[in-house]
């Protein structure tokens, strides 16, 4: 186990060496000089700024020794400087990571717990008309573009009904504290987390409900059902946990589309997390930052990667660690 | 041919998804020459609500401009970038995948750890890069869609021809001394085609909902409308103006959505095999 997990760790180390190699690369790939463009667009750079990074990056050195200096900059954690914000890439991104992993692990969580639920029914039910109508929903959503499922949920819940707050993380100038102050938040939390959700939600119900009507066919169910078990038992205890293991795949694999919903999400509704930094840099032209936050969902999701390989283990013991 | 069209006909989501499909396909290319009105050009008074003219049923935009039209100009836009980048995805990942099935070895080793490396890496940040530092346009759109979406070919392709090497036939075609890319071309990938039609299908769904993702954070081609875009630019005035956003919103979940049935049903006509699985 202990040598799988650190077989892992070197592995996403080299991958995620190899993504800050890419990003060396892209940023020459933007149009005029790297100096420049690492200052910010549009005229926001000064002539000694910019003489500046370029003997910190050693821009008039050859290539290969520029990319060694960038990549020691990068491994002890220096992801450069935002001219723009006027601060280092590594505190705006730390400031902002904890709310973006605070919307995407609940909007997994709802995810995972809603699409194996309905899933579930939907299998338990095969054929019925709710089975349908699950399968019909799950269709729609999983074809609804996030962003304009962001914008009908402020329409309806914030204009329409006026029920939720429309942007935000907590109720601003209102200083709650205490429990009042994880009420705001959650109050805040509820429809980015359920946009994100919905569209994942999408997938695992239909992936749940395949999986489950593929095991029920299994020879072991028959087996079970022969010892007479209770129907209950059969679907909980056989069934549910073997349809389970393709569904955890998905999840480790749609780690990045999840950091890809958290961007569009957290602008849409102003989430003061590393999407919605992400969105800033884009706008601003800022690719200094632009490029740190891609490293930090790069790195987010090799995490997230090796977590579910580790579950995914857990659930099923046939699968032993030795990779 | 018969037999397909007929197992795909009886599959009712895949008939509503080509009926769907081919009204927006026709939308592409006929509707700018039937509705001649420029998606740009200002038609009538701003923030004009829908279905009260009837020369501009789904009402204007902030500055005056014709939603409708809009709709009309941004089919093709969608539906060119879904098709074409696909195309460069497989274009990419079925000469990748191939090489690495047919050669095996280190050739294998290098290419899939190639491939895992670009599927670690989060497809729409990468494209947001990408598009950003390339400058949008709709080359530089298709492109990083392309480049984000190739691995899951490679791996298809990769699984297929690793199973059909072993038959016969490319046995045969190998003792006969024909070359490694007549085998590969000629006998392993054409019948390898079906599930990559599939997988094909369901990946302009995907690159439809990328593109209007990108349009709509404004990293859109600035000459053309699309309707990611035009969300967009409506989403500050939906307080006043839910129509700028609604319409173009449901344009895309429609037109993804019949990709998806599509998909759905050519999955159930093509690989009879796994019709009552997932995919």
């Amino acid at each position: 186990m202990l040598s799988f997990v650190a077989q892992r760790i070197v592995k996403g180390v080299v991958v995620l060496l190899a993504i800050v190699v890419m990003n060396f690369f892209l940023i020459r790939l933007a149009p005029g000089d790297p100096a420049v463009v690492m200052a910010g667009e549009a005229g926001a750079s000064d002539p000694q700024f910019v003489q500046q990074l370029r003997e910190k990056f050693s821009l008039d050195k050859p290539l290969p020794e520029q990319l060694l200096s960038y990549v020691k900059g990068i491994v002890t954690l220096d992801l450069g400087f935002s001219f723009r914000q006027q601060m280092p890439v590594s505190k705006l991104i730390s400031e902002r990571i904890g709310a973006t992993l605070l919307l995407t692990l609940t909007a997994f969580a709802i995810s995972l717990v809603l699409g194996i639920f309905f899933g579930t029914l939907a299998a338990r039910f095969a054929g019925s008309w709710g089975d349908s109508a699950i399968t019909a929903a799950a269709l729609v959503f999983y074809a609804t573009p996030i962003f304009w499922l962001a914008l009908m949920a402020i329409l309806l819940f914030s204009v329409y009904l006026g029920w939720l707050p429309s942007f935000g993380y907590d109720t601003v100038g209102a200083n709650y504290t205490g429990l009042a102050y994880v009420g705001d938040v959650a109050l805040h939390l509820i429809m980015p987390a359920m946009t994100i959700g919905l569209f994942f939600m999408a997938t695992y119900t239909r992936m749940t409900r395949a999986s489950m009507l593929e095991v029920k066919r299994l020879d072991f169910v028959k087996t079970a059902r022969a010892k007479g078990l209770r129907d209950n038992v059969i679907q909980r205890r056989h069934v549910l946990r073997n349809a389970l293991l393709p569904v955890v795949t998905l999840a480790g694999v749609h780690a990045g589309t999840l950091i890809g919903g958290a961007v569009i999400t957290e602008t849409v509704y102003a989430w003061p997390g590393i999407g919605r930094l992400m969105y800033e840099a884009l706008l601003q032209r800022d690719y200094n930052l632009l490029l740190g936050v891609f490293v930090v969902c790069s790195a987010m999701v090799l995490i997230f990667n090796l977590i579910t390989d580790l579950v995914y283990r857990l659930v099923d013991p046939r699968i032993e660690f030795a990779s | 041919m018969k037999a397909f069209w007929k197992s795909m006909l009886r599959h009712p989501g895949g008939v509503i998804g080509l009926v769907i499909l081919f009204i927006t396909i026709f939308i592409a290319i006929f509707g700018p020459t039937i509705f001649p009105t420029s998606p740009w050009r200002m038609v009538q008074r701003p923030f004009l609500p829908p279905f009260t003219n009837p020369a501009v049923l789904l009402g204007t935009d902030a500055l005056g401009r014709d939603v409708f039209a809009g709709i009309i100009y941004g089919a093709r836009v969608s539906l060119l970038v879904g098709m074409v980048s696909t195309l460069v995805a497989l274009i990419v990942g079925v000469p990748l995948g191939a090489t690495a099935g047919y050669f095996g070895g280190r050739v294998d080793d290098a290419l899939m750890r190639f491939t895992e490396f670009f599927q670690t890496i989060p497809s729409f940040p990468l494209a947001i890069v990408l598009v950003a530092i390339l400058q949008p346009s709709i080359y530089s759109i298709v492109a990083s869609i392309g480049i984000v979406s190739w691995p899951p070919v490679a791996r298809l392709v990769r699984a297929e021809v690793l199973s059909l090497r072993t038959r016969e036939y490319v046995q045969a075609a190998i003792v006969t001394g024909q070359s490694n890319s007549w085998i590969i071309w000629r006998e392993i990938l054409p019948n390898a085609l079906s599930p990559v039609i599939v997988l094909a299908s369901l990946m302009v769904a995907t690159a439809i909902l990328l593109e209007s993702s990108l349009s709509f954070l404004g990293l859109g081609d600035p000459n053309m409308i699309s309707w990611g875009y035009m969300v967009g630019a409506g989403r500050t005035v939906i307080r006043q103006a839910w129509w700028i956003t609604v319409f173009p919103g449901v344009a895309i979940l429609l037109a993804v959505l019949a990709m998806n049935l599509v998909g759905e049903g050519l999955n159930d006509a093509l690989n009879p095999r796994l019709a009552k699985g997932s995919r």
